[in-house]
């Protein structure tokens, strides 16, 4: 299973972080330290795996952000690089050619996204046009709400104002 | 309204922080953004709920603490607006984790959104309960999710058999009641749905034996035809990674035969033919392809032996193992690791290209080439491997010496021809990463060294040529100084040349040279200076023209800052010019060290340590018993290891060796002087022996044991003055006493035995009783000593009688073996065996043990338990 995902920019910024295992808030932190100081020092050449404490470490490098799975050590190596570029070609296609900016605004629907594509630290979709028709599903379930909510807020202040 | 709750927009807080040029100017927007929230928070305004958890979870992202907000997560889940529901989630699964306390209020709210009818809102609670459940929300919630495996939409199907893994994972029992739901789910046509059922399977398998049963009966043949269309499935864009269809599915489905196959002869059979199919068909240029491959080759490994398709799966890894990509090497390495187990005539096949895996620039790839050459060496092909890895110690990178050391003395010490070429390897790492090599390691080599007396002059040889090159080595510079103090005649004297040496010429000068600089370099710890001082001691008679220079380099020490060196420096001073007559014989060679012993005492479970001492007994040659042996570790390491020295039970066996060298020299002084030997346990401050008794340190020692004293009295053995005040007797001459350089004989204390404890019984069942009785030793408080007495109650006779205890960890318990394992009938006789505590919180905590007690009686092992909490006070 994975235990965590994290994004980290080059510069050892945090983008997003998902546990599935739990992890203190302290520990947290120090996994996040240790893990960019190993990662964003391999260089661009070596294998995208690095073993640490027991686990295993699978990353991928998109321009100046780095996606990051730690895994169990039986499992399938190759099959999560898979699985990250999967859930890379899904933002993509949502933002329309994605870059870090997009994530770092819409931060919540990057996380909405990943939540189609995992849970439990397990695979849930491996189709991509499911998941996007999921979250459009969802983006409108909240436009519509939000936008009954402010017609509502208009009609109370109309209401208010001819007092 | 609130001049704070207004605040700014999402989308203006994270510009607003962006924009921070300093850390500090971004902890002052940090700090007034969460004041808003608080503000916002406490007047409990629902308007800005929304946003404030967002900001928060950004908030959380940079690092800073936020559990203020968790509360208003669990506000949001419970209102009734799904945008409201799904930001409470999402900041629920980031904010909190399964162990806090809060979560248990979120429980109910789950369950409402479970029972909804809107497929989404079900969605986000399921996704939530996947993520973060506990134990006690998996009990509760099961019902809910057994039933969302049937939802009518396959979108909540999907995430409620992977909410179903995360809940067996958290209570195995759970498992099976997911038997049945889990099993339909592998009749799906809709890809997520049977991608999330196998993987449901295959966790369920693993916890369950009816449930992997029911599978290989019922599902076998219908996965087979699953993974078959899918094989030959037409391009489906949706689905399709680089020209495959659905690798996901396609490696989960090898994953559930992986656990399906294994130890099933029937099942292996079924699926063979299609794995034979995946492992020849499948695409291999592109990194989805060699996923499954992978994974596929993982399969066949693990299933019911069939020739045919092993050789294809080590084929596979062979042509991966001579993969550019770095990817690819890595996980074939990986798998010869699993391979090597089945086939290791097939994995030795790859061993030079292996081997070039050890020298890869990637760390990760040098990592695992190194695991799986270690289990590729053999008797056979040990010296052309080990010679491969030890010249590329010399080139390696620094952080990867470490583990190579490691490995080359492991793999050398276990599959070591001769010894000789032992010998010579472990000089060529020491000389290459002395400063890796761990400190059982070069103690294990002094022990072989001392154990191949044709050799001692070739290894001093070797270690000085050795020193001469890499002085800066710190192992090595110990092993040689040690072989020189012991085999410094042999050095210069050219003795015990073996045909492939060659002559060097080595003066008494220039092996003191060795020792000085040993001693004098500033790098050198207080380990090897306090070796030098006692490589100096011995070199003082082995080398009599070089006597005064050595004196002279041991004066230097006697004002070092550390008490351990000063003392040694004025100790060995003193032998040196006072004591020319019993020199010679005070620094015999040491004797040799037990091989057997050393290695038992290095697998050193406590059980096993004890049944070895009492085997080894007799072979020790210097009449030390082992408990002894923990207390002379403060002999050597009087700071540095103190307090890592007894759990190593490795690292005590050199103290031993440096510390105990004092017993053969008693051994010597015996018979011709019976008063050097007073001087010398003066001299070491020992404590003096009973005055009746005083004829010889051996007898001291052996006695000491006897009287369970040993440790006291050893434990002086590192304490310069104090002790020997103490327990000094008169007996001692105190002509020697002006050794000791002023402290005068003291009057003996006399012994007191302390207060006495009455006896307990310990434990009364209907077949068994043990009684403890207690005593203490003199000037020790903290340590009791109990005597356990064992009696059989019942008719029948106990055989293979075994007492095992355990204590806290403020506690040490040392146990000598019984005095049988046989236990007669009826109370006809008794078994006894004595124990030793330590109470480290002697005066405020009491002692507790647990025991347990195993025996055969009629023929039928029995085991009984118990605790013993009513030990007298004040132990």
């Amino acid at each position: 299973m994975i235990h965590f995902v994290l994004l980290i920019s080059r510069q050892g910024k945090v983008r997003l972080t998902k546990w599935y295992s739990p992890y203190s808030m302290k520990e947290r932190s120090k996994v996040i330290r240790e893990l960019s100081g190993i990662i964003l020092n391999r260089g661009p050449k070596l294998c995208k795996f690095v073993e640490w404490r027991g686990y295993k470490v699978v990353y991928r490098r998109y321009a100046g952000l780095y996606i990051c799975m730690c895994v169990d050590h039986d499992d399938n190596e190759l099959e999560i690089l898979e699985i990250i570029h999967h859930y890379v070609v899904i933002l993509d296609h949502y933002f329309g050619s994605v870059c870090e900016l997009d994530l770092i605004f819409n931060f919540h629907k990057a996380y909405y996204i990943l939540d189609e594509i995992l849970i439990a630290g397990e695979l849930q979709e491996s189709n991509k046009k499911t998941v996007e028709r999921l979250i459009d599903a969802q983006d409108l379930l909240e436009e519509v709400a939000e936008e009954d909510a402010s017609s509502v807020n208009h009609i109370i202040a109309q209401a208010s104002k001819n007092k | 309204m609130n001049p704070f709750s207004s605040g700014t927009r999402l989308r203006d807080m994270i510009r607003a922080i962006r924009a921070c040029k300093t850390a500090a100017e971004e902890r002052a927007v940090v700090r007034k953004e969460c004041a808003s929230i608080r503000a916002a928070i406490s007047e409990d305004d629902p308007d800005y709920r929304h946003r404030n958890l967002a900001k928060l979870m950004f908030i959380h992202m940079l690092g800073y603490p936020t559990h203020f907000g968790q509360m208003e997560c669990l506000k949001l889940i419970a209102s009734p607006g799904f945008p409201e529901k799904r930001i409470g989630y999402l900041g629920l699964m980031l904010l909190l984790d399964e162990r806090q306390e809060v979560l248990m209020l979120v429980t109910n709210s789950i369950k409402q959104d479970l029972n909804q009818t809107n497929q989404y809102i079900v969605g986000l609670a399921l996704c939530a309960l996947g993520n973060i459940c506990s134990a006690e929300m998996a009990r509760d919630l099961a019902p809910e999710v057994e039933r969302l495996l049937q939802f009518r939409d396959p979108n909540v199907r999907k995430k409620a058999a992977l909410c179903t893994i995360r809940i067996i994972k958290k209570v195995p029992d759970l498992a099976e009641n997911f038997i049945n739901p889990a099993a339909a789910l592998l009749k799906e046509k809709h890809h997520g749905v049977l991608l999330t059922g196998v993987q449901l399977c295959t966790e369920i398998c693993k916890v369950s034996t009816e449930a992997l049963e029911y599978l290989r009966k019922k599902c076998i043949t219908g996965l087979v035809k699953v993974l078959r269309d899918l094989t030959n499935s037409p391009y489906a864009p949706e689905y399709d990674i680089s020209g495959i269809t659905d690798p996901f599915l396609h490696i989960r489905l090898l994953k559930l035969f992986h656990v399906l196959g294994h130890g099933d002869a029937d099942a292996s059979d079924t699926m063979s033919d299609i794995l034979a199919q995946v492992a020849t068909k499948t695409e291999t240029n592109k990194n989805a392809g060699n996923a499954i491959l992978y994974e596929c080759v993982a399969t066949i490994l693990s299933i019911e032996d069939n020739g045919g398709l092993r050789v294809l799966a080590v084929n596979i890894l062979g042509r991966f193992l001579s993969s550019r990509d770095n990817n690819i090497r890595y996980v074939a390495l990986n798998m010869l690791m699993k391979a090597i187990a089945l086939d290791s005539q097939a994995v030795q096949r790859h061993r030079a290209t292996i081997l070039e895996c050890v020298k890869d620039p990637d760390a990760s790839i040098r990592k695992r080439a190194l695991e799986l050459v270690y289990l590729l060496v053999n008797e056979s092909n040990v010296k052309p491997l080990t010679k491969e890895l030890v010249d590329y110690l010399e080139v390696s990178e620094a952080e990867f010496k470490g583990d190579l050391t490691a490995k080359i003395c492991s793999i050398v010490e276990k599959f070591s021809p001769e010894k000789i070429w032992y010998i010579d390897q472990m000089v060529k790492v020491l000389t290459q990463a002395g400063n890796y090599v761990k400190d059982e390691v070069w103690h294990a080599l002094i022990i072989v060294i001392t154990n191949a007396p044709n050799l001692h002059g070739y290894t001093v040889r070797a270690l000085y040529k050795a020193v001469q090159t890499a002085g800066g080595q710190e192992t090595l510079v110990r092993v040689a100084v040690w072989c020189i103090g012991e085999y410094g005649e042999m050095l210069v004297g050219n003795s015990g040349m073996l045909d492939v040496e060659e002559r060097i010429n080595v003066t008494e000068a220039d092996a003191v040279d060795v020792i000085e600089t040993a001693i004098r370099c500033h790098s050198s710890d207080l380990t090897t200076r306090a070796m030098c001082l006692i490589a100096l001691l011995k070199l003082s008679s082995r080398y009599p023209s070089c006597t005064k220079r050595i004196n002279d380099i041991i004066l230097q020490q006697k004002g070092s800052l550390v008490l351990e060196l000063q003392q040694r420096a004025i100790e060995f001073n003193s032998i040196i010019e006072r004591h020319e007559k019993i020199r010679s014989a005070l620094v015999e060679r040491m004797p040799v060290l037990d091989e057997a012993t050393y290695s038992g005492r290095r697998a050193g479970s406590v059980p096993a340590a004890v049944s070895t001492s009492q085997g080894a007994l007799p072979k020790i040659p210097n009449g030390v018993v082992k408990p002894a042996s923990a207390a002379l570790v403060d002999l050597l390491d009087l700071s540095s290891d103190a307090d890592q020295a007894p759990s190593s039970s490795g690292g005590d066996y050199l103290q031993d060796l440096l510390g105990v060298d004092l017993a053969p020299a008693s051994q010597g002084t015996n018979q011709t002087d019976k008063r050097g030997a007073d001087v010398l346990l003066d001299l070491l401050s020992i404590g003096a022996p009973p005055a009746q008794s005083s004829s010889s340190m051996l007898d001291m020692l052996s006695s000491g044991q006897d009287n369970k004293s040993a440790v006291g009295m050893l434990d002086n053995l590192a304490s310069p003055s104090a002790p020997s005040a103490q327990a000094s007797s008169p007996g001692a001459s105190s002509s020697m006493m002006d050794l000791l350089d002023g402290f005068g004989p003291s009057p003996s204390v006399p012994e007191t035995n302390g207060p006495t404890y009455p006896s307990i019984v310990a434990f009364e069942s209907n077949s068994l009783k043990i009684t403890y009785k207690f005593s203490k030793e003199p000037g020790n408080p903290q340590t009791t000593i109990i005597e356990a007495q064992f009696v059989n109650k019942s008719p029948d006779i106990y055989s293979n009688f075994v007492f095992q205890a355990a204590v806290p960890k403020f506690l040490q318990l040392h146990m000598d073996p019984a005095s049988g394992n046989i236990l007669p009938e009826s109370g006809n006789g008794s078994i006894t065996q004595k124990l030793r505590v330590s109470n480290s919180q002697h005066g405020k905590k009491s002692l507790v043990m647990r025991m347990r007690i195993s025996y055969k009686a009629n023929d039928k092992d029995v085991l009984e338990e118990g605790q013993v909490n009513n030990f007298p006070r004040g132990l």
